[in-house]
């Protein structure tokens, strides 16, 4: 007992930072949505009454829905083709998917700012194709946040999937084709649905991540397509309702906390983030 | 029977000088086999021997660097796995986690576009034949290894295939339940009356299970026959020393008469049965005769035998059902021989000078083996 009392104690410093620096200011957050300006529930009132905060969520629901999506998409075909690869292309695959991580959230949003602008390389490119006249509005719109989003979301989409691809031994593929299984009926039947605990959990981790966006929508959307994050900063920094701020807030985590609760039901959550089953 | 498994609808199958390379390696080289309808081959041999890079050719699932494989006559070499119809028990059973008992065996059945109602029947009747009905609704991982070998023999048979193919489909089990389903699988190919080919590297259970066995080593078939046959009348060192265990005796050859032959090995003469139409030696050619340590006897005070020889007992051990001796000799080294428990006309110490003797036919010409280095 007293053995196990000093391994406790080796936990204390963590313990106390955690809880000093992460779960009181949450707790405040908490208490400013039903303190300022006056006490009571009147900043989550103005959910039902406010159309501005409305629809703030509903255009972060439907981003959020749909970078899910076409980050889903895009990274099942990443995870399948490195899954099936053979292990030295497999490293370099990895390697390109990973790659985006490393470099500022910042720096990718900036150069997908000059990607997509007017005279961007991709209207540029277009015109000069003679497939458009004008120059296309790709940018400073929601457009232009979905693809920003997309891209930070593919590698959180690919790991979790590639994980999930990896444990299915390869013998039941060869297994399935020497029982009469086309190649379509084997992905179908077979690869598809021994990975959809990773494609569950991927959509898990990249919707979570999705709702509380700030840099990217920031700048992609150019102050015009507003997500909850950024509306929250316009609350708190810009007009000082620290209440309203704080109430979006405390919803925001409520809303994570309640996906979470609804997929661990169905997905085992240790996995989802890196634990071993 | 079950309505669903008609007996009988076994299939020939011609392999014609099969060989498959991977780059400098030959893994298969030149193996020419013929499967008789209804029969029950295995492909013995070590790891590394060839046997399954055979059986993956068989399948489809590699395909022949040169030769052809023909099913009743028809060249199959070069069809895809999915259009040959063969049945397969995988190594390792590759079962589906996440489909159930039922849902596994109806695979092959939903691939082929079967209906339902039709599939629901030929399920049950499989399953009945390895006696799993009740587990229909289990998860692979809830059964046992020897349930989920079950299983995959079900999902083989089920579209009633032409063929069925085994790969090592009992190794993973324990011995004891290995035996059982040694005999499950022996009763079950004479109810069929299916052609099965078999891959194993444990000898026994070729002896046992085989209408024939094809013994292959370095890729190369050494020997084919009746189990009876291989292990009575084996052609190579490498056979006679691969199915079951064997002593060697070298000698020179000394007397050649119709029927019979004599070697000398030092001042011992071995004396050699030669059967009609069997190659025989050259006077004055070095020889190497292959003896099974069963065959030869302890011989009493007075006993004689076709070749006789004296030694001591360097050690022994006892099995239940006999001793284990290894007797030193001077002319042939040390002896491994069997002796059975039950009245015994001795009881062993080290040390103890014994006579052994053996009749002329009891041991037999071994070649020395091509690739022995």
């Amino acid at each position: 007992m007293r053995r196990d009392l000093g391994w406790w104690a080796l936990l204390l410093p963590a313990f106390l930072m955690m809880t000093v620096l992460y779960v009181a200011p949450i707790l405040q957050v908490l208490a400013i949505s039903v303190t300022e300006p006056t006490l009571g529930t009147g900043n989550y009132e103005r959910l039902l009454s406010n159309a501005g905060v409305q629809r703030v969520i509903l255009t972060t629901l439907r981003i959020g829905l749909l970078t899910t999506g076409i980050a889903l998409l895009l990274g099942y075909a990443l995870a399948y083709v490195i899954a099936l690869a053979r292990p030295a292309a497999q490293r370099w695959w990895l390697l390109g998917v990973l790659l985006p991580l490393w470099i500022s959230v910042l720096v990718r949003a900036f150069a997908w700012v000059t990607l997509l602008r007017r005279q961007g390389l991709v209207n540029q490119g277009l015109q000069a194709l003679g497939a458009i006249d004008s120059p296309l509005q790709l940018v400073w719109n929601e457009f232009g946040v979905v693809v920003g989003m997309v891209h930070y979301m593919v590698p959180y989409a690919v790991l979790p999937m590639l994980a999930s691809m990896r444990e299915i031994d390869p013998r039941l593929l060869v297994a399935a084709r020497g029982m009469g299984a086309s190649r379509g009926m084997v992905f179908g039947r077979v690869f598809l649905p021994l990975s959809l605990p990773g494609v569950v959990a991927a959509a898990v981790l990249v919707f979570i991540f999705s709702l509380g966006f700030y840099i990217t929508p920031a700048i992609l959307g150019g102050g015009k397509t507003l997500m909850t994050a950024e509306w929250i900063k316009l609350q708190i920094l810009d007009l000082v309702r620290w209440g309203m701020g704080a109430m979006l807030a405390t919803v925001l985590v409520g809303a994570i906390l309640a996906t979470l609760a609804v997929f661990s039901r169905v997905v085992d959550l240790r996995r989802l983030f890196g634990a071993r089953a | 029977m079950s309505a669903g498994l008609s007996p009988g609808a076994g299939h020939a199958l011609e392999l014609a000088g099969l060989t498959r390379r991977y780059g400098a390696f030959t893994a298969v080289q030149d193996v020419s086999l013929s499967v008789a309808s209804g029969e029950f081959l295995t492909l013995l041999g070590p790891s590394g021997s060839g046997k399954t890079t055979i059986l993956m050719m068989v399948a489809g699932f590699t395909e022949p660097s040169e030769g052809h494989v023909r099913l009743d006559g028809r060249d199959i070499t070069v069809l895809p796995p999915e259009r040959r119809d063969f049945g397969m028990v995988f190594q390792g059973y590759a079962l589906f986690p996440h489909m159930t008992v039922a849902e596994n065996v109806a695979f092959p059945l939903r691939v082929r576009g079967i209906s339902r109602a039709a599939r629901d029947e030929k399920v049950k009747a499989a399953l009945d034949l390895v006696q799993l009905d009740r587990f229909a609704d289990r998860k692979p991982a809830q059964l046992s290894g020897g349930q989920q070998q079950r299983v995959a023999l079900a999902r083989a048979l089920v579209f009633e295939p032409a063929l069925l193919l085994l790969d090592e489909p009992l190794s993973a089990l324990d011995k004891k339940l290995r035996g059982e389903l040694q005999e499950e699988l022996k009763t079950l190919h004479r109810r069929i009356g299916r052609t099965f080919i078999n891959v194993t590297h444990d000898q026994e259970e070729a002896l046992r299970l085989s209408d024939r066995v094809a013994i292959l080593d370095h890729g190369r078939l050494v020997q084919q026959g009746t189990p009876q046959d291989l292990y009575e009348r084996p052609k190579t060192r490498f056979v006679a020393d691969f199915l079951g265990r064997s002593n060697f005796l070298a000698g020179t050859v000394r007397e050649v008469r119709p029927g019979a032959m004599a070697l000398l090995a030092g001042a011992t003469r071995l004396v050699q049965a030669v059967p009609e139409g069997s190659p025989r030696l050259a006077l004055g050619a070095p020889g190497v005769l292959a003896l099974r340590p069963e065959k030869i006897t302890l011989l009493a005070a007075g006993e004689t035998a076709d070749t006789e020889v004296t030694g001591a007992i360097a050690a022994w051990s006892y099995h239940g059902t006999g001793f284990a001796l290894a007797v030193q000799t001077a002319d042939l080294g040390l002896l491994q021989v069997a002796l059975p428990a039950w009245r015994a006309p001795i009881a062993p110490t080290e040390g103890m000078p014994v006579r052994l003797g053996w009749p002329a036919d009891a041991s037999v010409p071994v070649a020395e083996d091509s690739h022995a280095a």
